[in-house]
């Protein structure tokens, strides 16, 4: 037991009991106490009693005065012990009570600088201080003995004192650091972009965003795809209707069977696929002095996130059913929103599909993902005035727009592919697809 | 929505899934005419017959194998063990046969059958009647293992169990059947097997378990909160497969994170997830990873005092969430 200042708390002196009134203090601060000496006279609706001291030492100073309700585990007066063979604990049954004691000795170990544990970090802590820039040092730990909490990191953070730091070790004079234009990294560990307002050039309208490894690798590709690849884009609209009425009827059961979406995006792909099997020249690369058409048909599949774009890879798409896309489709959409794809998510793919309409768009013109043959989007299902026969209909309508590379694709393949897909996803009905 | 007990969750599951498949039947000791010794099954023999729910001998490798046969040929039974404590003798059949057919045949052959069995203590049942014997289970590849906490996933997971492919035990806590109750849906649902669910969050610890303790994590929780410490709780309701991700995500929430389970420590489900911790998030990790278990002993005590120093309690819970929010 160290030297220090005690609380003596109320006990529980009967079960039911949730507190009671000090009804007459018979120690003063400055006077002496000893153990199991008492204290001051308590009374309760069930008891009257003569409260012992639970340590011995000085008493400083009185917490609850004369006619005071205390709630039982509350401090009412504080001593000092002054022998380290004092008890430690304050009353025998109170577990609870005693804790608060431990937290704020901890704290107060904090203070005098005294503190056993405050030089030892944990790894969550020593991973925080390195990021933002925080000088340990400088923190006050709240934690066992001292020690800095995670926490307390969090809390120094926030207070703001750590905001000039890492701005000092990365780019604090922009005259002689600028931000590079190149955006080449060689770092492996794509972080997020530390953005950061120039304090130091008051009155400057402007702030730069360090190119991050993913902006930089998106930034690379696509500007080898338009400089390299001859583009044109087609457009087509096809009636989903049946389609929408399909997936309506199986997503609940599918939800519950699969725990997973049946998103309108496995349907697409699976028409799409079958389109390519039957187009296998929209499955290619170009390769100067020859086509190379790929036998595995690898769907990537755009998905972006907050701060860039990436497209996992489904392997050997054509050999999955709708129910296996769907799964497929939710893994990677969940691996890339956790960051966890791996090298072998992100290769081999021949294809490329992206789901524009998930962010309510009806139309794009994209760029095809380097080096293979053409991209198609799948744009927003508008429900749409429609002339069938002779006839209107409120029809689901969607747009599927295809981004080809004219050296290896002309109109002519395309508007067939197309044709297909449209077919496809047309011919979807609730008395034919099944998702197994 | 109807408030209803743990154990009632359980029977109105096995009712529901037995009108909604014709394959479905149950068997085990007392099962039919007794309606199982804790009620259980009570009902299902006058609703079903006979056929569909069978009373069988005091023989446990002859529940579990018969079952796994059934279940090999196109049925979908729910065999149960009376109590966790009498599974051994169904072990080589549980491990070594139903475990290991889809493999063993390359999916020609499946097994899906489902074998309930009441784990754990505080009933006052001694060496032979509380028994936690996940870990016997734990390691082997080719079970599913569930273990409810709720009335909720009582229900969602023994369908869920039922309308598997694969063996899936069925771990149930005796002491849940009337201490935990909650609002049960009386239509069909499932909860799938696989996923954890966030209890309650919180900022400063993470309480990590399944089963009965979770029911004291949450007391605890409740009153931690009146000293300030907000505590986050995930159910694992799955043992195998353990939800990898939910069980990083929140640890990563607090970076301090306590285990708990009733089976006891050593080898237990706990260790497990305690290495995927560590191997996983070392980085995150704000104290040391902390396990509150069942003691490394034989059995429970067949005394009060013994039983009592056994079981985890509220103020066991309070205790070491307290301890590891104060590190």
């Amino acid at each position: 037991m160290r030297e220090g200042l005690q609380e003596i708390v109320m006990p529980q002196l009967a079960e039911s009991l949730v507190s009671a009134t000090i009804e007459r203090w018979l120690k003063q601060p400055g006077d002496r106490i000893d153990m199991y000496e008492p204290i001051c006279e308590i009374n309760t609706d069930k008891v009257n009693a003569e409260l012992p001291s639970t340590v011995t030492g000085k008493l400083v100073k009185i917490l609850a005065g004369e006619g005071e309700t205390v709630d039982v585990g509350a401090p009412i007066c504080l001593v000092e012990t002054a022998s380290a063979g004092a008890p430690a604990e304050s009353a025998p049954d109170s577990g609870d009570a005693a804790q608060p004691q431990a937290r704020q000795a901890a704290a107060s170990d904090g203070d005098e600088g005294a503190a056993p544990m405050s030089g030892r970090y944990s790894p969550a802590v020593q991973r925080l201080a390195a990021e933002h820039g925080v000088n340990l040092a400088e923190v006050r730990g709240t934690g066992l003995g001292g020690r800095i909490t995670r926490k307390d990191v969090l809390n120094y953070i926030e207070s703001g004192r750590a905001s000039g730091k890492p701005a000092d070790s990365r780019s604090a004079d922009p005259a002689r650091q600028p931000v590079r234009s190149s955006g080449l990294h060689l770092s492996e560990e794509p972080k997020l972009p530390a953005i950061e307002v120039e304090a130091a050039a008051p009155g400057s309208g402007e702030y730069f965003i360090d190119v991050s490894p993913l902006r930089h690798t998106i930034a690379t590709r696509m500007r080898q795809s338009v400089t390299e690849i001859p583009h044109a884009w087609t457009m087509i609209e096809a009636d989903v209707t049946n389609l929408v009425a399909l997936r309506n009827k199986l997503k609940d059961e599918f939800m519950k069977r699969e725990g997973i979406n049946l998103t309108y995006l496995a349907f697409f792909l699976k028409a799409v696929i079958n389109a390519i099997k039957d187009y296998p020249i929209m499955n290619s690369v170009w390769a100067v002095d020859k086509i190379i058409v790929k036998r595995d048909i690898n769907i990537s599949l755009a998905v972006g996130t907050e701060d860039g774009v990436w497209t996992p890879v489904i392997k050997n798409a054509d050999q999955k059913n709708i129910a296996g896309l769907a799964r497929e489709i939710d893994d990677l959409a969940r691996k890339t929103r956790e960051g966890r794809l791996s090298l072998s998510d992100m290769q081999g793919g021949t294809f490329t599909v992206n789901n524009t309409g998930s962010f309510g768009s009806i139309l794009s013109q994209p760029i095809i993902n380097y080096p293979q043959a053409a991209l198609i989007t799948f744009e927003s299902i508008v429900k749409k005035p429609v002339v069938i026969g002779d006839m209107i209909a409120i029809r689901s309508m969607v747009n599927l727009c295809l981004s080809l590379d004219h050296r290896i694709l002309d109109g002519v393949i395309c508007g067939r592919f197309l044709q297909r897909v449209k077919e496809n996803l047309e011919s979807y009905s609730i008395e034919t697809t099944t998702l197994y | 929505m109807a408030v209803m007990h743990y154990i009632d969750a359980i029977r109105l599951a096995m009712e529901e899934e037995m009108t909604r498949d014709e394959d479905v039947f149950v068997l085990g000791e007392d099962v039919g005419y007794k309606g199982g010794v804790f009620t259980t099954t009570k009902g299902l023999l006058e609703k079903f017959g006979p056929e569909r729910v069978l009373d069988t001998p005091l023989a446990e490798s002859v529940i579990a194998g018969a079952a796994i046969g059934a279940a090999m040929y196109g049925l979908k039974p729910i065999a149960e063990m009376q109590y966790a404590d009498f599974i051994f003798p169904a072990t080589n059949q549980i491990i070594s046969e139903a475990a290991k057919i889809r493999y063993r045949s390359a999916s020609d052959w499946t097994c899906p059958v489902v074998i309930r069995a009441p784990i754990g203590g505080g009933v006052f049942g001694g060496l032979y009647h509380s028994q936690s014997v996940e870990s016997v289970f734990f390691g082997t590849p080719g079970l599913k293992i569930v273990a409810p906490y709720t009335a909720y996933d009582a229900k969602g997971l023994l369908k869920a169990a039922v309308r598997d492919p694969d063996p899936v035990l069925y771990f149930e806590h005796k002491k849940c059947y009337r201490l935990v109750s909650g609002e049960v849906p009386e239509d069909d649902y499932i909860v799938p097997i696989g996923k954890a669910n966030v209890l309650r969050e919180g900022d400063d610890i993470t309480v990590i378990g399944y089963s009965l303790p979770l029911h004291f994590a949450m007391q605890a929780a409740e009153d931690l909160e009146a000293e300030g410490i907000s505590s986050h709780i995930l159910d694992l309701r799955t043992l195998q497969p353990l939800d990898k991700e939910a069980i990083l995500e929140a640890v990563r929430r607090t970076g301090k994170v306590l285990i708990v389970h009733e089976d006891n420590k050593t080898g237990g489900v706990g260790a497990e997830v305690a290495a995927i911790i560590a191997e996983e998030l070392l980085y995150e990790l704000d104290a040391p990873i902390m396990r509150l278990c069942g003691p490394d002993v034989p059995a429970m005590p067949i005394h009060a005092p013994g039983e009592k120093h056994f079981m985890l309690n509220r103020e066991k819970l309070r205790d070491a969430m307290r301890q590891l929010a104060l590190y």
